[in-house]
């Protein structure tokens, strides 16, 4: 008998895949457990193994189409009667807006022209076209839900129609997830809500979205909607950690490990979280929830974006153990090789612009996080020092933070903090 | 402050403005001796003299005419209209001359005559053909002319004060229902309510209901029967026609996504075509379903037998089912 075969539940706050490669097409025999495609998610990429034996029906769902999880996503004719009973569910009533003749006292003016459907052939009222109203539209564009997603989307209005609180619960329970991969890039472009699917201009091209640009531009328009960013920046006098650094650098690579600024940064800021928790924190109507683990998320730039791989623990890690995680996350990222788990509870995030250039950034605070810190660029100024003049590596420290949890007067000080943890490091931690 | 009717908070409000002004004056049918149909003017002849309280024959060009000719004398009359069913053969002296006084003269002359006008059905001793109709839309259209209707006993006393104020003519209308069923404090003290914003009777936010006159008493009925069930209504009273308080209409809408104007004058192209337009127009990217109407049948007027004259009323019960029906959508 035919089976439909679903997008499964392939990660914590997962809710879409795209189908990025189909593996069997259609007359294919399939064993159970076989790989049978490729899936794209905003975090990660997965083979998924087909769940029954079979011959493979029907693809229902093209390449490069994004689908909800439970989605059906192809039609499989299995041996035995292993497979449970996966139904669509019966046909709702359509919903016929009550139209009186001229005359009757009551009747909806803007009712959609739409011709009276037979029960019979309502299969579901949706299946003719969704019927979005203009304020699913709207809001469909503020949040960037793709068409797909938005016809997908369990409506509970008359007749399955996709309703406002359809749209906004749904976008509620993205936005609930955990704070993954989102990204901490420095000037991130926090996409605005682009014109409605109109064909661009001649000449012009339609660049269409990743599912990880779409995540990016999703998550950095929710943290700047809901939390009041405030930024702090201070001088970082970096000769002692560049002077200790360039001094035992050839031997840490002989062990193997490739000694980064980043793998200070970490340490650094570790140990100001643990002197200040309520950086390590993130705000609920309720109160502040003051984060027990520090777990550093480190953005890394890959191909198509942004991934921000966590470092768990970073507080009980040594200087070498902090840098060997900084290598193997950054190698594994961009072989697009993370985990679920490499990308998932973060409490902080540290983010590097410093590395292309930057001298000055803003980041934007992470949804579910309190802070996130900008390393700049260290750059040889003229400082004054003792009333003289001296030419010093310097780094603009930067602190994005969410106003509602603490004020410039935590800030300030946990930036200070690291300020003397780098201009006295004498190494050996 | 005294609790008191609505007939009471327009009486004390026309006797109030003809202490404190000499200028100001009534005149209409039955207004003098016998004190108004409605006993709106009881006891201003004797108070007043008959110079200042004026019986006019049954002919209501002749009391917007006279109150046009006044007003250009420097005089402030009230004129009473005693239904507005028989407001017609004014038309021409309301829209004609008396709207078109300020733009006329480009700005130099107003005409500062109130009309008042007892509309509506629904009243226990049968209007039938001739004593219930709602006349609202045909003025409304009108530009020049302002046009109020109050729900409350306060505002119809602050509403009409701040008419027979105006510079302009007003056409003030005064739902017969709730002359002797709407109570309410009013104080005794001079006060206005200015002519134009609309006000939120309930917070709600599952639909908005834009209602005024006696459809506001029974979408408020209405708004705590759904109560019960989870939907939330927002009821709107407009109060001013015309200037219509868009802000507070189009602020409504967009908070609860949805729509309805409930009135008892005839559906087709009846006051709610207009706010629906509005809606439309300036809130569409708002909207979450259509935008409903909840009025009286197409026929040519309230009809005298009671059977049918309940079913042309849009009642609490009928407003209930079109906002169950509006929520679900």
């Amino acid at each position: 008998m035919p089976v439909e075969i679903k997008l499964p539940q392939l990660g914590e706050s997962i809710h879409e895949g795209t189908i990025a490669r189909w593996l069997k097409k259609p007359g294919d025999r399939v064993e159970k457990y076989e790989p049978l495609v490729e899936i794209t998610t905003d975090k990660v990429n997965v083979e998924m193994p087909s769940p029954y034996a079979g011959i493979l029906l029907q693809l229902l769902v093209p390449e490069g189409e994004t689908r909800l999880v439970g989605s059906a996503i192809a039609l499989i004719e299995t041996e035995a009667a292993e497979a449970a009973a996966g139904r669509p569910a019966a046909a709702q009533p359509a919903y016929t807006p009550a139209r009186g003749p001229a005359g009757s006292d009551e009747s909806p003016v803007a009712a959609p022209a739409r011709p009276p459907a037979p029960a019979a052939a309502v299969s579901a009222a949706r299946e003719a076209g969704p019927r979005l109203s203009p304020l699913v539209q709207r809001l469909a564009r503020e949040h960037s839900i793709p068409l797909a997603v938005l016809e997908t989307l369990p409506g509970t209005g008359a007749g399955g129609r996709v309703t406002k609180e359809d749209v906004l619960k749904y976008v509620a329970s993205r936005a609930a997830g955990a704070p993954a991969p989102a990204p901490a890039a420095a000037p991130a472009p926090a996409a605005p809500a682009t014109a409605p699917a109109a064909a661009p201009p001649a000449g012009d091209e339609l660049v269409k979205l990743t599912p990880i640009r779409r995540a990016i531009a999703q998550r950095m328009a929710q943290s700047k909607r809901e939390i009041p960013h405030a930024y702090g920046v201070i001088e970082v006098d970096m000769s002692a950690v560049a002077a200790w650094r360039e001094a035992n650098k050839e031997a840490w690579r002989r062990d193997g490990v490739s000694l980064t600024y980043t793998a200070f940064f970490v340490q650094a800021a570790a140990e100001a979280l643990r002197a200040f928790p309520i950086v390590n924190s993130h705000w609920t109507d309720e109160g502040v929830v003051l984060r027990k683990a520090v777990n550093i998320g480190v953005g890394i730039a890959i191909d198509d974006g942004l991934i921000v791989p966590v470092i768990h623990n970073a507080d009980q890690l040594s200087l070498a153990g902090i840098a060997r995680a900084l290598d193997d996350l950054t190698r594994r990222a961009r072989a697009s090789r993370l985990s679920l788990q490499d990308v998932e509870g973060g409490t902080f995030t540290l983010t590097n612009p410093g590395v292309f250039g930057s001298i000055w950034s803003m980041p934007i605070v992470v949804p579910g996080q309190a802070a996130i810190l900008a390393t700049d660029a260290i750059v040889k100024r003229a400082v004054v020092r003792d009333d003289a003049i001296a030419i010093r590596p310097i780094m603009h420290l930067g602190l994005s933070f969410d106003h509602r949890i603490f004020d410039g007067a935590v800030a300030m000080p946990f930036l200070n903090h690291m300020k003397t943890w780098f201009e006295g490091y004498r190494g050996g931690r | 402050m005294a609790e008191m009717r609505l007939i009471d908070a327009v009486r004390q409000a026309m006797y109030e403005e003809m202490q404190r002004d000499e200028r100001v004056l009534v005149l209409g049918e039955d207004v003098g001796l016998k004190g108004g149909v409605f006993g709106a003017t009881d006891g201003f002849y004797a108070e007043f003299g008959e110079a200042r309280v004026l019986d006019t024959p049954l002919a209501e060009s002749l009391i917007v005419g006279v109150a046009v000719g006044m007003a250009a004398n420097g005089l402030v009359p009230i004129a009473e209209i005693q239904f507005s069913d028989f407001i017609h053969p004014a038309f021409n002296q309301i829209v004609s001359e008396a709207a078109r006084m300020r733009y006329r003269s480009n700005g130099a002359f107003g005409c500062p005559i109130t009309i008042r006008a007892p509309y509506g059905g629904g009243v226990e001793v049968h209007g039938g053909l001739y004593h219930s109709q709602s006349i609202e839309a045909f003025y409304a259209h009108v530009p020049g002319l302002k046009v109020v209707t109050p729900y409350t006993p306060y505002d119809a006393k602050g509403l009409l004060k701040a008419a027979i104020r105006d510079p302009d003519p007003v056409l003030f209308l005064e739902h017969k229902r709730l002359y002797r069923s709407a109570r309410g404090e009013v104080p005794d003290d001079d006060y206005l309510v200015p002519i134009g914003p609309a006000v939120v009777r309930r917070q709600g936010t599952t639909l908005s209901v834009f209602a005024y006159g006696q459809m506001l008493h029974e979408t408020l009925q209405a708004g705590s029967q759904v109560a019960e069930e989870g939907i939330d209504a927002e009821v709107v009273d407009l109060r001013t026609l015309r200037p219509l308080d868009t802000e507070t209409i189009l602020a409504s809408v967009r908070k609860t996504s949805k729509a309805m104007i409930v009135y008892e004058d005839n559906r087709f192209m009846g006051f709610g075509a207009e706010v629906a337009a509005l809606i439309a127009e300036e809130a569409f990217d708002a909207l979450d379903g259509p935008i409903v109407r909840v009025a009286g049948p197409e026929v040519p007027a309230v009809p005298y037998s009671d059977p049918l004259a309940a079913a042309f009323m849009p009642t609490a019960a009928k407003i209930a089912d079109a906002m169950r029906r509006l929520a679900a959508y």
